[in-house]
């Protein structure tokens, strides 16, 4: 028996670019040990980051995570597009296609599992709880363990880049191409338990995240009272919860069938691969919803902050956002009217894909409303939120173009597609999140980012993705197929090298997201949010101290309005100096959580490289960890009423010189 | 920071959120993500049982009675849990331990003929490589195999829990739990002895 199942120093790829890439990675990593090593930080990072339970670290590790697989993405997006720029005229380019194929499956895997998912998780983590008045969410624990098994898949993709290979399937790793019989390595499977790990772990948010909102609001904070992003955020949730299982029995049948020669999607005995294919997609047209709700949440957030005025709307912004949320499970089909179901199943399926442009243009309407006779202050979260208004209209309404079976058939695979789920994801998600970043960076971390690069960076991504992306939809007219490696047509160029341009506009434009906060954090004293009340907020994190207490609230607050700091400083009510302090119970930091996502990417790691032993002891592991875990003791303390007295007063004495 | 555990309850107790009842809900709402995961497969079930590849329907592999003693033993392992759950609420040790012993025994003898089922099946080379119906077949009821395993371990985790600490308020709550995951799986088990055995057997 081979103690490294398949694995052997053949599975270094040795290509220059991976080479070179690998070499970056190490030497940046070595700095960064030593760094750590001399400024004596380790002990630091453990205790007070990695294990931590706290929703608010949580969610800034989340969104570190999607920072980091952002520059890992768009590193693919821009070879794909010099690629394509060079490799015209039946010229080949300079990426062979095997690997080619790797980066455009990678970039989507990367984008849609490990930037956007963890950045609106992270997003929720960090507000959520603080939006609705609680100290914490329902299960610490478990949050800190969904963290660590998105990071867990995370380090599985990123590990394909070195040992072995990724999938070259497109990220929806369809079979039979997924199947062993034409993906016999080792990439599908990186693919498949990426997935699988992540995914558990974004439903075991979900659930986290649905009882804190069930049962942890603040008192008198009826679910209609919640504020907006909380409500889209539960609605993603919900989504969450009834879709990711869904995705979990894809996985694990195709698992089946490429490790113990099932037959669910082969070719022969039997298989039927469009099942497989219906089951993704059951899975993955939710996902595009679970992306971009939170991110309409965000947008309401910030145009009614930004206009002064109260959300325009608020119960048919819940009702439309429901509507999405139950109109997202009944149009998966529309990913592939050219399977060849009936015309009659095709025409159902396009009529409920339209249909959801109604409950968005109630979302429009109400943002419109909302600006109308206000005062708009044209701070930085509040261009993201014009310009995702102008560029997700285009994409909506391209969206229903493709909505049309017949219109499907010629677009179908397209550039024209590739153009349209850029226009939303970007257009919707990706810019709600940096809103949000923008919008909430000086409430997590207690000071504001540098305004003018956060101006300079919307620009560059509005300019960028237009020249990007425009571009595809005429080369979608033109005919050109998405995952082509070299073209040969050369009506096609010119557009190919303006998205090339665009690509790189962007590129300045994710550069300036990083320098808005290195100079932030170099300006710091010049930057702090001391009031903790940097935009004249409406919601409930508004009354808290940049970052905020670590037990959030010291008393829990007695909401009465939507908008409830809003309501409060009305009345007068905000910033209240109390006489004494209950002591506060808090959940103790906790090293299972790290612990069961090592073991998980051991695991992982394992059966993609067949490992056997390696994989059952990290199986048992796990088990026997999570068996500890939940017969440990001292997971909680007591936080003591003078020092919940002497954190208030500082606060409320910088708010009262502020 | 301020750690030492202390019993404030009291002090506060408009504040402190009933976590007994908040993991009941979560659970609920695990079992909802688990039931999703049963529709999946009882999906691909439905669109690949007739895929047999020339090889043996449900029909002909099927055996009624063999199974009827499976799910006896299964339905009557959520009686006796439910035996377990009432001695639980009443405090008495003696009697929850006896009941989950008892339903560990029902639960592992489902296990024994499921076990036994498959190894025949195998034996007799109709495995789940043999065709999509196999595969389908084997998948779906090996699912549910699965969780009952899973269950046992829990059940065993428990009885050692209640027999070393007693009834604390935590491990009645983890016992309400397991109760929910165990009835949960005898309804899956009777949609799969519906859909999949009688169904495929008539």
């Amino acid at each position: 028996m081979n103690l490294l199942g398949k694995l052997s120093w053949d599975a270094i790829p040795y290509d220059p670019i991976v080479l070179g890439t690998l070499a970056v990675v190490a030497v940046g990593g070595a700095a960064l040990f030593v760094f750590m090593t001399l400024a004596k930080k380790w002990g630091w990072l453990w205790r007070e980051w990695l294990t931590s339970v706290d929703h608010k670290r949580l969610g800034i590790m989340y969104i570190i995570l999607a920072f980091v697989m952002l520059i890992r993405g768009f590193a693919d997006a821009i070879m794909m597009r010099t690629q394509l720029a060079v490799a015209t005229n039946g010229s080949e380019g300079y990426l062979p296609p095997h690997h080619y194929d790797q980066i455009f499956t990678a970039h989507g895997v990367i984008m849609i599992i490990f930037m956007a998912m963890p950045f609106m998780i992270g997003l929720m983590n960090i507000i959520l709880p603080l939006q609705i008045g609680a100290r914490d969410v329902a299960f610490p624990f478990l949050n800190n363990l969904s963290f660590w098994l998105a990071v867990s898949g995370a380090l599985l993709v990123n590990i394909s880049l070195g040992l072995g290979e990724f999938a070259m399937t497109g990220w929806v790793a369809y079979p039979p191409l997924s199947g062993l019989e034409f993906s016999p390595g080792v990439g599908v499977d990186y693919y498949i338990w990426a997935l699988q790990i992540s995914g558990i772990g974004t439903t075991l948010t979900g659930v986290n995240f649905l009882v804190t909102v069930l049962k942890m609001r603040a008192p008198g904070m009826k679910l209609m009272d919640m504020p907006i992003f909380t409500w889209t955020c539960t609605w993603a949730n919900v989504l969450i919860v009834a879709s990711f299982p869904i995705l979990t029995a894809a996985l694990a049948m195709l698992t089946l069938d490429r490790y113990l020669d099932f037959h669910f999607f082969t070719n022969d005995l039997g298989g039927n691969s469009m099942m497989y294919i219906n089951l993704f997609w059951a899975w993955g047209h939710p996902e595009v919803y679970i992306l971009v709700l939170p991110a309409f949440g965000i947008f309401s957030e910030i145009v009614s902050t930004f206009t002064g005025k109260r959300l325009f709307g608020y119960k048919s912004m819940v009702y439309a956002s429901g509507a999405i949320s139950i109109l997202g499970f009944i149009v998966w089909l529309h990913h592939f009217f050219t399977m060849g179901a009936s015309a009659n199943v095709n025409a159902f399926f396009g009529i409920m894909t339209m249909i959801i442009a109604i409950p968005t243009g109630v979302k429009l309407f109400n943002w419109l409303f909302t600006m109308y006779k206000g005062r708009v202050r044209l701070e930085v979260p509040m261009l993201w939120t014009l310009g995702f208004m102008v560029i997700f209209s285009i994409g909506g309404m391209t969206g229903v173009l493709l909505a049309v079976p017949g219109a499907d058939y010629v677009l179908h695979n397209s550039l024209f597609l590739i153009a349209h789920f850029h226009n939303t994801i970007i257009g919707g998600a990706v810019f709600g999140y940096l809103a949000g970043f923008a919008f909430w960076f000086p409430k997590a971390m207690g000071f504001h980012l540098d305004p003018k690069y956060g101006k300079i960076s919307f620009w560059c991504w509005t300019i960028g993705f237009l020249l990007a992306f425009m571009p595809l939809y005429v080369l979608g007219f033109l005919g050109m197929t998405r995952r082509l490696n070299h073209t040969d047509n050369p009506d096609w160029n010119i557009w190919l090298y303006i998205a090339a341009v665009g690509a790189f506009v962007i590129a300045i434009g994710i550069a300036a997201q990083f320098i808005q906060l290195f100079l932030g954090f170099k300006n710091k004293d010049k930057n702090l949010d001391k009031t903790g009340d940097p935009w004249n907020g409406h919601t409930l994190e508004w009354s808290l101290a940049s970052p905020p207490q670590f037990y959030n609230f010291a008393k829990l607050p007695q909401v009465e309005d939507i908008d409830a700091f809003t309501d409060m400083k009305e009345k007068g009510t905000a910033y209240q100096r109390h006489e004494s302090y209950a002591p506060i119970h808090m959940p103790s930091n906790t090293n299972a959580g790290p612990i069961m996502g090592l073991l998980a990417t051991a695991m992982g790691f394992a059966l993609i490289w067949h490992i056997w032993w390696l994989a059952g002891a990290s199986f048992i592991g796990l088990i026997v960890a999570f068996i500890c875990r939940a017969y440990a003791s001292n997971t909680d303390y007591y936080v003591q009423p003078d020092e919940v007295a002497r954190i208030e007063n500082e606060h409320l004495d910088n708010v009262a010189k502020g | 920071m301020g750690t030492h555990a202390a019993a404030h309850h009291d002090a506060h107790h408009e504040e402190h959120h009933d976590t007994g009842r908040m993991t009941t809900l979560g659970f609920w709402i695990y079992l909802m993500t688990d039931c999703i995961l049963f529709a999946s497969f009882f999906a691909t079930y439905a669109v690949l049982f007739m895929n047999t590849a020339g090889g043996v329907s449900g029909k002909d592999i099927f055996d009624l009675n063999l199974i009827a003693g499976g799910t006896a033993a299964l339905l009557l392992s959520s009686i006796t849990f439910g035996f377990a759950m009432i001695s639980a609420y009443k405090k008495n040790k003696g009697g929850t331990l006896f009941w989950l012993f008892i339903t560990f025994l029902f639960g592992l003898a489902f296990i024994g003929i499921e076990l036994y089922e498959f190894n025949h099946l195998i034996h007799a080379g109709n495995g789940p490589s043999a065709s999509a119906f196999l595969t389908a077949f084997f998948s779906l009821v090996g699912l549910h195999g699965l969780h009952v395993t899973a269950g046992l371990l829990w059940i065993t985790v428990l009885f050692i829990d209640v027999a070393k600490r007693g009834l604390q308020d935590r491990t009645v709550t983890r016992l309400g739990c397991l109760s929910l995951f165990w009835h949960f799986l005898d309804v899956i088990w009777i949609c799969v002895f519906s859909f999949v055995y009688l169904m495929g057997a008539m």
